[in-house]
């Protein structure tokens, strides 16, 4: 009897939490699937589902998604890039702090720091300032150069934590059979922080994927914008086409929750190292 | 091995420690090198640059003259205090809920991450269609079942609006601080909990004093840090109103922007600037704990 209290008292926590969770979520599906009327009329469930809108996605036939799939295209680019040089930026870093221990790396460290926890918002309008004098604005160099710079500081943090749980000894042994620091960083070192790396490289790639403030101050032009931006597009008419908006939408969406729950099991314990961004 | 034995007899015995130190002295600053160029060029210069604009005391007397500055820095006040607050007892309360050992819990738990795992554009913007007073479904709905014809103007009315932006942010970040309080609950040894229920310590009694006092210094260092990111949210705001209506409900992350993108750079680094001093102590408490943590 007890049990069944229990299970039940659970079961009346489980219902809110997932109705406020997936209302949002559902309501982009509905609307992904709606024609124009049974979205102006806000039903529960369209009248006719129809995959008109995906279609339409897909082949680019509206004014506001003619760079659907350059857009897209921008947004892969953008967050591999991102990805990779945060991974090599940040594992030379750890590498040289927590394993060589570099004059004045932890200072370095603790500065890193201090960039993570300043809002990003906060960051953006000298970051934009500043890249306009390097003559970068417009430039998707622009974004994956402050994507890393955003991505980093955590990157170095979980990198240098994970790096001191690694045995002294290895380094040690090494050292004795006369490896130099180079060799060390490549025979030893690497292999051995393999699964950090998959994490902070995933975790710098979504980072990418998911900014828009960034991407929508850096760049301008529609062709060089990430999918982000392109949706975005969409707040600049009241009568939008929405359903279009969300069925693009949800495209957007797919890779970085698919990824995410590919690795999800990496990505919690990643997590309770520190805490990643939100 | 036998290599450096043989060798030690002829060099003195400092000369290959020596050179190894030269090699890690050397190696460590070139690998450090790339992450210290990012810095300078990305953060570092930026930053001094700002400061250098931020400098002008004109911009302050404008900033301050502002009324939409005003509402701004009240709104930020409310915004962190009531979104961080309500999230964290949210967090904590449900993160009780996510240790129950079900299996069916445990789904729950993968479709609960969701929004954090999705990004902010299609699901904010989903928000604000929803909430649209007029074609919305959430209006439509509560004409349908309750016949309501004029429903709330959720985003057209100033307060309504800015709490559906709390909403909306918690919506996005409790998953995340969620997570983070469920590892710090699963962290508690079992057997306390054991041995108090043998005791005949109620739920209340084992939440008071045996589970706060484990998870209350995560739950600060937590609330800090979303305190911080918080202040930074950008898209909760500026995706949901605009800030609107009539830039009633700009908060200081989105209100620098706008005076940015309006041709007046120095207000908006001003106003980033006025909001250093509540932001750089909790940083560098922040920082100090962050790195502490590091060394264990």
């Amino acid at each position: 009897m007890k049990k069944i209290i229990d299970e039940s008292k659970l079961i009346l926590i489980a219902i809110p939490v997932l109705l406020w969770t997936l209302l949002p979520i559902y309501h982009l599906f509905v609307l992904s699937i709606s024609n124009q009327e049974s979205m102006l009329a806000g039903k529960l469930w369209p009248d006719d589902p129809t995959l008109q809108n995906f279609q339409i996605v897909f082949k680019q036939q509206h004014y506001y998604l003619t760079n659907f799939w350059l857009q897209m295209f921008n947004s892969f680019f953008i967050a591999l890039a991102t990805g990779l040089i945060t991974l090599f930026v940040a594992t030379c870093a750890a590498f040289a702090i927590a394993r060589l221990h570099v004059r004045g790396g932890r200072s370095i460290m603790n500065l890193a720091l201090a960039t993570y926890l300043i809002p990003a918002a906060f960051l953006a309008i000298p970051m934009y300032k500043a890249m306009g004098t390097y003559g970068l604005l417009n430039t998707q160099t622009a974004l994956i150069l402050a994507m890393v710079a955003l991505a980093s500081p955590y990157a170095i943090w979980v990198l240098k934590q994970a790096s001191d749980k690694l045995p002294k000894e290895l380094d040690e042994a090494a050292v004795m059979d006369g490896a130099t620091s180079l060799q060390l960083f490549r025979l030893v070192y690497l292999p051995l922080m393999k699964p950090s790396m998959v994490v902070i490289g995933i975790y710098a790639l979504l980072l990418a994927w998911n900014e828009y403030l960034y991407a929508f101050l850096l760049l301008s032009s529609e062709k060089a914008v990430p999918l982000a931006v392109g949706l975005g597009l969409f707040l600049s008419a009241d009568d939008a086409p929405w359903n279009l908006l969300m069925a693009a939408g949800l495209l957007y969406a797919i890779p970085p929750a698919v990824i995410y729950y590919g690795f999800r099991k990496n990505m919690v314990a990643g997590l309770t190292s520190g805490s990643v961004k939100s | 091995m036998t290599a450096t034995t043989m060798a030690a007899p002829l060099a003195p015995p400092s000369a290959a420690t020596s050179g190894h130190t030269r090699d890690r002295a050397l190696w460590g600053a070139v690998m450090l090198a790339p992450y210290v160029l990012v810095f300078a060029v990305m953060v570092v210069y930026p930053v001094a640059y700002g400061l250098w604009i931020g400098l002008d005391l004109n911009a302050y007397r404008r900033l301050f003259a502002d009324p939409i500055f005003l509402r701004t820095v009240l709104n930020t006040i409310i915004f962190v205090f009531v979104a961080v607050n309500l999230k964290f007892l949210i967090a904590l309360a449900l993160s009780g809920f996510f240790v129950a050992q079900r299996a069916w819990v445990r789904f729950v738990l993968v479709l609960f991450i969701l929004p954090w795992a999705v990004p902010s554009i299609p699901t904010i913007l989903s928000f604000r269609v929803m909430l649209n007073p007029e074609t919305g479904m959430v209006n439509s709905q509560l004409f349908q079942w309750f016949g309501i014809v004029e429903g709330p103007g959720w985003l057209t009315d100033p307060t309504l609006a800015f709490l559906c932006s709390i909403m909306v942010h918690i919506w996005k970040s409790l998953p995340f601080w969620t997570l983070i309080l469920v590892t710090g609950r699963l962290a508690i040894a079992q057997d306390l909990y054991e041995a108090a229920s043998v005791d005949g310590a109620s739920r209340w009694q084992q939440f008071r004093f045996i589970t706060w006092p484990s998870l209350a210094t995560l739950y600060v260092t937590s609330t800090m840090l979303s305190m911080i990111w918080t202040l930074g949210d950008f898209n909760s705001v500026y995706l949901l109103t605009g800030g609107g209506p009539g830039d009633l409900n700009h908060v200081l992350a989105t209100l620098g922007i706008r005076y940015m993108r309006n041709n007046a750079l120095d207000l908006g680094i001003a106003s980033i600037i006025v909001a250093m001093p509540l932001i750089l102590p909790m940083v560098y408490f922040m920082v100090k704990r962050l790195s502490k943590g590091a060394d264990a």
